[in-house]
């Protein structure tokens, strides 16, 4: 196969009486029908993994509750990240990392052993783009669960937002249209994050510490950018927005919800242009990285 | 007596060399280690900001709860055993066990040799950025231990280390009563992030909470070494602490080996 006809894969769908992109739409459903499937005959281990989901996530905000504020009124002095606004924050975590895990977090932590074993052969001769393929084969449908909790966890956030007698917030439709476009990029730039460390194992041969390292870049994005301040923090922060842009994935859309006056003022205002640019250029970086890493591929099977 | 001393030290020694086979990736991951301790740095900054400044949360200064963060480090370095329940685990349900059997080797005490060597390896390489970090970090070391204190640190972490190692074996062995311990291992793994004061120092917790992670063993994996070094238990508490967790060693010592014992008389191997 030429390398040109890998990279593009409309050659192939010219017969095809459907438009590509509606058979890519019909693919992705039937992925997620298979992951389903699967997920379904193991029944108790689905409803297990649900349930280790939820456990965790209520002890992560057990500690906010039990110790963080128990102690303060805020995270940081006059961020404006108090309680509710600060559990509105890590609602929008859970949505974010929950979106991720379930669609592109499976697949990419296949990628290295598909790479080693020499299987990553058969995406490369399906007729279909293979970043697609390798981005969304399996659904994890037991992190939804995520979702869920982070959708409770923002509802009563939101309503302690907004029904309080001191200042309450006040949220249009505009504001919600808003946070699912940023939550959108914020998954954007993740995705572009993930799969370009997933493309690196065709380099590497194997890269077993993807997830990891994962975990560790991802780990700037859990907090609130306020509290990187000072000698260090002020360039930590820097780096985390513009070089892996990390840090405005959860901060942007949070921020429109919880705190609406802060993201009125300039910086944050920059943020929201900035933010949409980014996801766009992480893409275009990160489909570029694959298909770059897809020429040095050799294959292991005869 | 002899023979045994000698196989125990090539296992010991083959171990050594094959973990120090990728000593660079080793070093690398061991820094990249520190990334959440820094979020975390920054996140208790931003707490202790918002109080003013000498401000105390049940006694921990912003200076001691640095330090704290970054001993639980060390003493998870001694306590934590990455994929040991899971390869016991894996090795009774694939059969691989049966070596154990057929040869004059004790599973545990390989286990416990090989798991020993990981850690000598590991911290010949991760010393480096250990140190690194430390230094770095040396403006926040504002009263050291002395000399016993120090010595009752390194007991308890010598006791963390063999408490992480029969509790993950013991959680290992139960695969012979369920083939697959992976959503045990979750839940443990859960439990021990949150109650070994790997994320914040246990003391932190209000009633009932804060008496219930006093009664498990997971608190000697991070919480109580660490507060050893910081001098925060002292005389006989320190005596009395030292001798539950001894306590609690030998009880999954001896639990583990009545696991095994009792799951090799269930075990059936098939084969060659």
């Amino acid at each position: 196969m030429r390398k040109s006809q890998i990279r593009n894969p409309k050659h192939r769908t010219e017969n095809c009486p459907l438009s590509p992109r509606l058979n890519y739409f019909r693919i992705f459903l039937t992925f997620a029908r298979n992951s389903i499937v699967r997920d379904m005959t193991f029944r108790a281990n689905f409803l297990i993994d649900c349930l280790s989901t939820i456990t965790w996530s209520l002890m992560d905000l057990g500690f906010y509750i039990f110790v963080v504020f128990r102690q303060t009124s805020q995270i940081g002095r006059d961020t404006g990240w108090g309680e509710w606004e600060f559990y509105t924050f890590l609602a929008t975590t859970k949505l974010i990392n929950g979106l991720v895990q379930a669609f592109f977090m499976p697949n990419c932590e296949e990628v290295s052993e598909l790479v080693r074993s020499g299987n990553f052969d058969f995406a490369l001769l399906k007729p279909i783009d293979t970043q697609f393929l390798v981005s969304l084969r399996k659904i994890d449908w037991p992190a939804l669960s995520h979702i869920g909790v982070g959708g409770i966890l923002l509802s009563i956030s939101l309503w302690h937002i907004t029904q309080r007698e001191i200042d309450p917030a006040q949220l249009t439709l505009l504001t919600g249209v808003a946070y699912i476009f940023y939550i959108l990029c914020g998954v954007a730039i993740l995705y572009s994050l993930m799969i370009s460390l997933a493309a690196t194992s065709i380099w590497l041969g194997r890269n077993e510490s993807l997830y990891d390292f994962w975990f560790y870049i991802t780990n700037f994005s859990r907090y609130p950018m306020e509290i990187y301040s000072g000698d260090v923090g002020t360039p930590l922060r820097w780096i985390c927005t513009f070089i892996i842009p990390v840090l405005i994935v959860v901060n942007v859309p949070a921020r429109i919800l919880a705190q609406p006056l802060a993201a009125e003022t300039p910086e944050a205002r920059f943020l929201l242009f900035f933010t949409p640019a980014a996801a766009v250029a992480c893409l275009a970086i990160s489909r570029w990285v694959f298909y770059r890493a897809l020429r040095s591929y050799r294959s292991a099977s005869s | 007596m002899l023979p045994r001393i000698t196989a125990w030290w090539t296992i010991l020694r083959i171990s050594l060399q094959e973990r120090l086979v990728y000593r660079g990736d080793f070093a690398l991951g061991t820094l990249m280690r520190f990334l959440p301790i820094v979020t975390q740095i920054f996140l208790w900054f931003a707490i202790f900001a918002n109080l003013g400044t000498g401000a105390r949360i049940t006694n921990y200064t912003y200076e001691e709860l640095v330090v704290y963060l970054l001993l639980t480090m060390v003493a998870r370095a001694f306590s934590s055993m990455p994929g040991l329940a899971s390869t016991i685990a894996r090795q009774i349900r694939t059969g691989d066990i049966k070596k154990y059997l057929t040869q004059p080797v004790d599973l545990l005490g390989f286990m416990f040799l090989s798991r020993m060597a990981h850690k000598l390896a590991y911290y010949i390489v991760a010393i480096g950025p250990f140190a690194l970090v430390f230094f770095l970090c040396r403006g926040y070391f504002i009263h050291l231990p002395d000399a016993p204190q120090a010595a009752a640190f390194a007991a308890s972490l010598i006791l963390s280390f063999l408490l992480g190692f029969y509790l993950e074996a013991c959680i290992g062995m139960v695969g012979f009563w369920f083939l697959e311990v992976t959503s045990l291992l979750f839940v443990y793994m859960l439990f021990s992030f949150f109650l070994s004061g790997h994320m914040f120092p246990l003391d932190m917790l209000p009633q009932p909470f804060g008496t219930i992670v006093q009664f498990t063993p997971l608190q000697y994996l991070a919480f109580f070494p660490a507060q050893v070094f910081l001098g925060k238990v002292q005389g006989w508490d320190l005596a009395m602490g030292l001798l539950i967790e001894l306590e609690w060693v030998v009880l999954f010592m001896l639990l583990s080996r009545v696991l095994f014992l009792r799951g090799l008389k269930r075990y059936s191997g098939y084969g060659g």
